[in-house]
């Protein structure tokens, strides 16, 4: 456990809503997600499809698309002179967020193919992310691109700065995608389902790469994912999101060894293990993810939860109420009526 | 134990032509000498990275492509042992009644334009049951054994959630009763809770039923859960294959033992020193001289880039591919508590 934490943190979201106004109705993409990130700590955000962990990322970065849009809630950024910015205050597109966007805050995706030009070298697209941000010539960018891949772990990275993304593998595009996202020095880190595209050796591979460059460069990391097992290797914090709502977070210990919340311990008991006997049964959670017009009022969690109180939970939404150090979570046992033991 | 399947040096392989005169300018050997049979009522799984040639194998079961050489001995309910590598498409027909095929993807496998009765019934009417209440009967059980309410017989495959869609592919699969069904990664586009909803559905139905399935998929923890016994294949060749419980606990190829320290364990208190392969796997028109896995393998010795080693039985039913399999103590998955 590591509960000490920096004075600032570098980026704080209150109570961000980001809602999709379609003709069928509003989808409430995200409904209220707050959290803090420190410098050189990973905050993972997990949870399965519609739960709005892709859509809080893209509102960070300001690249919801529409009919989406930040509806309310605030995401600070504390500058390197130590100002604070709202980013929900910027233009999407103006001079401010498109320099902090791929400057301050570099991202990764999950598809590296899709993501990286085709039709241009790794390394014309290294050097046109490293001079957006710096006043480089292009000698000293070519430069810094080689040492960039070299640092993500590419062999060769002298030849490879002329490779084209469909000459690489899977595993190196994908170091190709985060020595991008390096290429401004960015603080912070938005990793988006870095590894759920490639194989588990590669996604070793990659992962341990993130936790380096993480170290080295006391980088504050959002890693959004559905994959439970990542997380346990790679976050410090973990918010836990179903149906747009964050339903708990806390210190990663705690998600995992004390989950309050019965969404969380459901989806816990879960997964698949390879310490399970084989052929072992999974526990289950009823019913299935609803869809997003058609989701259910009160807790949004209350068709398949094992421990719903009939006349209260498909009421209202409950509060986030703190449960222990750093720990939270949304669910009416801990509000309405005595927290078990 | 009767064998359902008995595949023996299967092997696929295909040209790269080049030129004008189309040169062959090189061999994919994307299967190359695989052998493995299958028990009734048994689960194979296949597992390995993409490229491994886990997926071709599956393929050439079913016939969706043509091996190059090997035979696949398939048992049909007849008793009667068919070779089917050398069938024609005719003489196919028959048999693909009796090994069947489940898809990962639930949402491009059905099609849109059909009601779920017509999409569960159509191997039914196919395979000559023309009468529709008796179809329509069938399709009830059918609905009825993958837990799936009858009132769902006239919706269309849009009105459903993946989970709901495999279960669907499912019982389109189980119409003909199948002594074989080939599923090629049926729960890796699924969420998690579904998932486990799904694995614990096709558990159930396989001791119900009784058919075999080979399970074909990336995911160890899911193997774990499903398999009686597990091949694990690396550049078109299998290199390992034992029971379940004894590929996990103690695996015999450094190749197993890497691809099980790279499966994250959902419990922060076990952040495992990892074994991290260097390099990317090896590419199938360029393999390695020696035991194509020595360039990663950090057991390997001079012994290792000469030497092919062959897939030899070392315990009982535990079958693996390395020159120094017997010499090494490698870690298994409960060993690194």
């Amino acid at each position: 456990m590591r509960p000490i934490r920096m004075a600032e943190p570098i980026l704080q979201v209150r109570d961000l809503h980001t809602h999709f106004f379609a003709d069928e109705g509003v989808v409430r993409a995200v409904d209220g997600t707050s959290f803090e990130l420190y410098a050189g700590r990973t905050l993972g955000i997990v949870g399965e499809s519609g739960c709005g962990k892709s859509v809080t990322a893209r509102s960070l970065l300001r690249i919801i698309e529409r009919p989406g849009r930040i509806v309310s809630g605030e995401i600070l950024l504390r500058r390197a002179n130590g100002a604070v910015t709202d980013l929900v205050g910027l233009p999407a597109d103006g001079p401010d967020m498109r320099a902090i966007r791929g400057g301050e805050i570099g991202l990764v995706f999950q598809e590296p193919m899709s993501s990286l030009s085709a039709f241009h070298s790794v390394g014309a697209q290294l050097i046109e992310a490293i001079r957006l941000h710096s006043g480089l010539s292009k000698r000293a960018a070519r430069t810094r691109a080689i040492e960039l891949l070299a640092m993500v772990g590419i062999p060769r990275p002298s030849q490879r700065v002329d490779a084209y993304s469909f000459e690489l593998s899977g595993g190196l595009r994908q170091r190709v995608m985060i020595a991008l996202a390096l290429a401004a020095e960015p603080r912070v880190l938005i990793a988006d389902e870095p590894t759920t595209a490639l194989d588990v050796t590669t996604q070793a591979q990659v992962l341990d790469l993130i936790r380096r460059l993480q170290q080295e460069r006391d980088l504050a990391v959002i890693l959004i994912t559905h994959d439970m097992g990542v997380i346990a290797e790679m976050a410090d914090d973990v918010v836990v999101m179903y149906l747009g709502h964050e339903v708990e977070k806390g210190p990663v210990d705690a998600i995992f060894h004390a989950p309050r919340h019965p969404y969380t311990r459901s989806l816990l008991r879960s997964i698949p293990s390879v310490l399970a006997e084989p052929r072992a049964r999974l526990a289950t959670i009823s019913g299935s993810i609803p869809h997003p017009f058609a989701r259910p009022p009160g807790c949004p969690f209350h068709p398949r939860c094992p421990d719903r109180m009939r006349g209260v939970c498909e009421k209202s939404f409950p509060n986030e109420v703190l449960i222990g150090e750093q720990h939270a979570t949304a669910c009416h046992l801990y509000t309405s009526v005595a927290a078990p033991a | 134990m009767t064998q359902v399947l008995d595949v023996r040096s299967l092997r696929k392989h295909y040209s790269i032509r080049r030129g004008l005169l189309g040169r062959v300018a090189a061999q994919i050997r994307a299967v190359d000498d695989v052998s493995f049979s299958i028990a009734r009522g048994e689960t194979l799984s296949l597992v390995g990275e993409s490229g491994c040639g886990k997926t071709t194998t599956s393929r050439c079961i079913l016939r969706a492509i043509a091996p190059t050489s090997g035979e696949i001995r398939f048992r049909g309910e007849s008793g009667e042992e068919i070779d089917v590598a050398r069938l024609g498409r005719k003489q196919l027909r028959p048999l693909r009644r009796q090994m069947q095929m489940i898809f990962q993807d639930p949402f491009s496998s059905l099609n849109p334009r059909m009601t779920i009765a017509e999409i569960i019934g159509e191997p039914l009417l196919v395979n000559g049951m023309a009468d529709r209440n008796e179809r329509n009967h069938r399709v009830g059980e059918l609905l009825e054994l993958v837990q799936l309410p009858s009132a769902y017989l006239n919706r269309f495959p849009h009105a459903f959630s993946g989970g709901q869609r495999q279960r669907i592919g499912i019982a389109r699969a189980l119409a003909l009763n199948p002594s074989l069904i080939v599923a090629d990664e049926p729960v890796s586009a699924l969420d998690v809770s579904v998932q486990a909803q799904i694995v614990n559905l096709m558990l159930d139905l396989q001791d119900r039923l009784g058919m075999a399935y080979l399970f074909v998929a990336h995911d160890l923890s899911v193997v774990k859960h499903v398999s009686h016994r597990v091949a694990v294949m690396y550049a078109g060749r299998i290199v390992e294959i034992a029971p379940t419980a004894a590929l996990f606990a103690a695996p015999l190829h450094p190749y197993t033992e890497a691809l099980l320290s790279a499966v994250p364990v959902p419990d922060p208190r076990r952040r495992a020193q990892r074994i991290v392969l260097e390099g990317d796997v090896a590419d199938p028109s360029h393999l390695p001289a020696g035991c194509h896995f020595h360039p990663r393998c950090r057991y390997a010795t001079d012994r290792c880039r000469i030497e092919t080693p062959e897939l030899r039985e070392v315990a009982p039913g535990h079958a693996v591919r390395c020159l120094r399999a017997t010499e090494l103590s490698l870690l298994g998955v409960a060993a690194q508590a």
